[in-house]
């Protein structure tokens, strides 16, 4: 009797305690359900009682700025055009011109078609570039012209591409396909940042938001991201929390910091400083920077700067005071 | 660049509308007491709140007299639909002063004021709300349909005596259900935590509830002896140790007045190694470190499978380092002030037992205030039954962690103590939660869950921890002659 010894799915040095979860489609599964459950009501309570936390003075301000850096300036729609591009990307770099010591925000984020546009439009700045790629929202469509949307934004210049998962294969427990689809994508994302879109609204409950986070993980996503923006519910925070959790666990592991990116829904600062509760409490002060925790965002921007106005002025002040791109 | 903290977030003390002094409530009409006046304390600095008034045996007699009265004249006789109206008024005021409640809570008792108002508060006028739903409806409790279809008649005068806990919330759990049931009742709260007791009294009087139908006797032990021993009463409702319950069951024997007591615990919290594991962190921690662990029903015992107790203790370590201890009234204190000295000396001491008996302690980093009562959120470890952390109520922020093998061992080990008033588990599986919580001998099993508490819910205790139950229909039992 001869034993075939599968080739190992891995990815190299990365993740290595647990690189050959990977392997094959059994291994995935066994790994993927032996996780521990998740109560739907215990998680709920948490993410409440986080939610009460009074966010005041200096540390509110400081909760402002850091969510601005924090934010990917998003904008996802067919009727984009360079005109509107550029003028998100002078907004991203300053975001209040009144005010020059606010933080330029993280990144940000288009279509793969105009990423060539942000980029020019952003050079020299620390502004980045990311790109949805992989037949965005949906992901419906064959590997191959998913990794050719990858390497369009890739090509153009984009320094993160955000993937969508195939959520159907997920669904129908097939995760060795989704998990070899992330492992392609990492692949042709080069030196890019790869994250990678759950899109939770789409799975069935909490368990499989675990599920999903951890096989993103495991197949070399550097972030993990709620949503699409595109379907609701998006981010929340119990499902935020859930995915802080399971970057949380990823450290205990394997010593490596992953990302989270809380995507659509979080329109106020009031939500976004929440979501920063979260990230301190949850995962940990180290999560508190821009290279391991989002914002996929596009009028929570706004938000941010007149509530910071409000704090420094003593009164608020009207969205028409704020220029918005 | 350095940490992001949270800036102190305080309450504003001023809503607590603290008077200078109090007075004992008797009859309808605030009295000066004939007992000596006590000075309560805010645990979180140790100063002076006020001045409060006490009751002698005298006003202990006129007391019950009023009761008495009340319960023959007006409260008794009155139809039930009449004496919801009142229950609806002062569950409503009780509602609209909740921030003044709240803080004036968190400055008698040092909890914090995050629990103050979520929980005591909203928890309290809730009860009220449920019970005056009661009042009219007593037929169809299940007691019977009694006399006209009003239900069996109440019981009489009630003589309740209540703990520092939950000083509000303790109290209504006795008011609520008494009145309902027409009953007439003497209060005595205690003696550290007099103030709430206070303005739900003045409360009632805006409510226009009938003279005698409440009384409020703040006062030390002597008075709640007197109280309970009163051969005027028809009932006694005790909340506290299990000493001073034992006592009083002595003394009522023989005399045919009803008793019920809700006392200590030692109660278990069972993590099996399929519990949804982060959770179950939650719920072990809230279990123990909510109300510094000064609740009678806390999970202060873990007992968790051995295949996961070092995963856990890692997980449970790291969460309650982010516990945050101090001022109670900011709002973002998880952990607030011991209630008083001689409870904060207690709780020392059998840490210290801790430690000679030979468990390992792990205390939190967190900081403390440099003055007040505090202590930090502490965790024992290899535990042995036999140890005094194990047996004995600690009524404080220490959890003490024992593991187990199988399941048969784990309901072994919870059962192995005197006390019976809560427990704990915590598993992914429906059949094994209903196989253990079957064999657990403890008032309340909270699965997956813990101190949750519902006014629809009975609540109360087996053996050691007491007997009768409070809250929800069957809670009404012990108001009803039935």
């Amino acid at each position: 009797m001869t034993t075939t010894v599968p080739a190992p799915r891995t990815t190299g040095e990365r993740g290595a305690p647990l690189a050959d979860v990977g392997r094959d489609e059994a291994s995935l599964r066994r790994f993927l359900h032996g996780l521990p459950g998740v109560d739907q009501v215990g998680l709920e309570r948490r993410s409440a009682t986080l939610a009460t936390r009074s966010i005041k003075a200096d540390s509110k301000m400081r909760a402002i700025d850091m969510a601005v850096s924090m934010i990917d300036l998003t904008t996802l729609e067919g009727a984009d055009t360079p005109g509107k591009v550029r003028s998100l990307c002078a907004q991203a770099m300053r975001p209040d011109p009144e005010y020059p010591d606010v933080p330029a925000v993280a990144a940000v984020c288009v279509y793969p078609d105009l990423a060539g546009v942000a980029v020019e439009r952003l050079a020299g700045s620390s502004v980045g570039v990311a790109a949805v790629a992989t037949a965005f929202p949906s992901g419906r469509s064959s590997l191959a012209v998913k990794l050719a949307d990858t390497a369009l934004a890739v090509d153009a210049g984009a320094s993160e591409i955000d993937m969508v998962i195939d959520r159907g294969a997920f669904l129908t427990g097939n995760y060795g396909l989704v998990y070899d689809e992330i492992v392609a994508v990492k692949q042709a994302c080069g030196p890019a940042h790869l994250k990678v879109i759950l899109e939770t609204g789409e799975l069935a409950g909490y368990d499989d938001v675990r599920r999903a986070s951890w096989l993103a993980l495991l197949a070399g996503a550097d972030v993990i991201k709620t949503s699409t923006g595109k379907i609701s519910p998006a981010a929340t925070l119990p499902v935020v929390q859930l995915m802080l959790l399971a970057v949380r666990d990823w450290h205990r592991l394997t010593g490596e910091h992953r990302g989270v990116k809380a995507a659509g829904g979080i329109r106020s600062a009031k939500d976004a400083i929440k979501h920063l509760v979260a990230v301190n409490e949850v995962a940990g002060p180290d999560w508190l920077t821009p290279a391991l925790f989002r914002f996929g965002a596009s009028s929570l921007l706004n938000d941010l700067l007149r509530q910071r106005r409000t704090q420094l002025e003593g009164h608020y002040v009207g969205a028409s005071y704020i220029g918005s791109a | 660049m350095e940490p992001w903290t949270y800036s102190p977030a305080r309450e504003n003390a001023a809503l607590a509308n603290l008077q200078p002094s109090y007075r004992p409530f008797v009859d309808g009409r605030f009295v000066d007491g004939d007992g000596e006046p006590l000075k309560t304390v805010n645990p979180a600095t140790e100063e002076v709140l006020a001045e409060v008034g006490t009751a002698s045996t005298s006003d202990v007699d006129r007391a019950v007299a009023a009761a008495r009265r009340a319960f023959e004249t007006t409260w008794g006789p009155m139809p039930g639909a009449e004496r919801a109206k009142y229950l609806f008024r002062i569950a409503r005021i009780v509602a609209e002063r909740s921030r003044e409640l709240a803080v004036l809570e968190t400055l008698d008792n040092g909890k914090p004021i995050r629990e103050s108002r979520d929980v005591d508060v909203p928890t309290a006028a809730a009860h009220l709300f449920h019970h005056a739903g009661w009042a009219d409806k007593l037929g169809h409790a299940g007691y019977g349909p009694g006399v006209g279809g009003n239900g069996p008649p109440p019981l009489g005068v009630v003589g309740a005596v209540i703990p520092w806990n939950f000083p509000l919330l303790m109290a209504v759990w006795k008011i609520a259900p008494a009145l309902a049931a027409g009953n007439t009742i003497v209060l005595k709260p205690a003696e550290t935590t007099p103030l709430t007791a206070l303005v739900l009294a003045q409360i009632a009087a805006e409510a226009g509830l009938p003279a005698g139908v409440l009384n409020v006797l703040p006062g030390a032990g002597d008075i709640g002896s007197a109280l309970v021993g009163h051969d005027g009463l028809d009932k006694v409702a005790f909340t506290g140790s299990t000493d001073v319950g034992k006592e009083i069951q002595r003394r009522l024997a023989g005399t045919g007045r009803r008793l019920t007591l809700e006392l200590g615990g030692k109660a278990a919290n069972i993590v099996y190694d399929d519990a949804a594991l982060d959770q179950a962190v939650e719920g072990v921690v809230d279990g123990i470190f909510f109300n510094q662990g000064h609740v009678c029903c806390a999970g202060s015992r873990l007992l968790v499978q051995e295949s996961i107790a070092e995963e856990f203790g890692e997980l449970l370590h790291a969460r309650v380092t982010t516990l945050r201890v101090g001022d109670p009234l900011d709002k973002n204190t998880d952990v607030g002030a011991i209630n008083s000295r001689a409870q904060l000396d207690r709780i020392v001491d059998l840490a210290a037992a801790g430690d000679s008996e030979g468990a390992q302690r792990w205390t939190s980093p967190c900081p403390l205030p440099e003055k007040g009562l505090f202590f930090p959120p502490t965790v024992f470890s290899g535990v042995e039954q036999t140890m005094r952390v194990a047996r004995e109520e600690i009524f404080g922020p220490v959890l003490s962690v024992l593991t187990f093998r199988t399941p048969d061992e784990a309901v072994a080990k919870a059962n192995n103590t005197p006390y019976g008033l809560s427990a704990g588990v915590w598993t992914d599986k429906g059949s094994k939660a209903m196989w253990t919580a079957q064999r657990l001998r403890a008032g309340v099993v909270w699965t997956n869950t813990f101190n949750k508490f519902d006014p629809t819910s009975p609540f109360g205790g087996y053996a050691e921890s007491g007997f009768g139950r409070e809250g929800g229909r069957i809670g009404l039992g012990a108001y009803l002659d039935a």
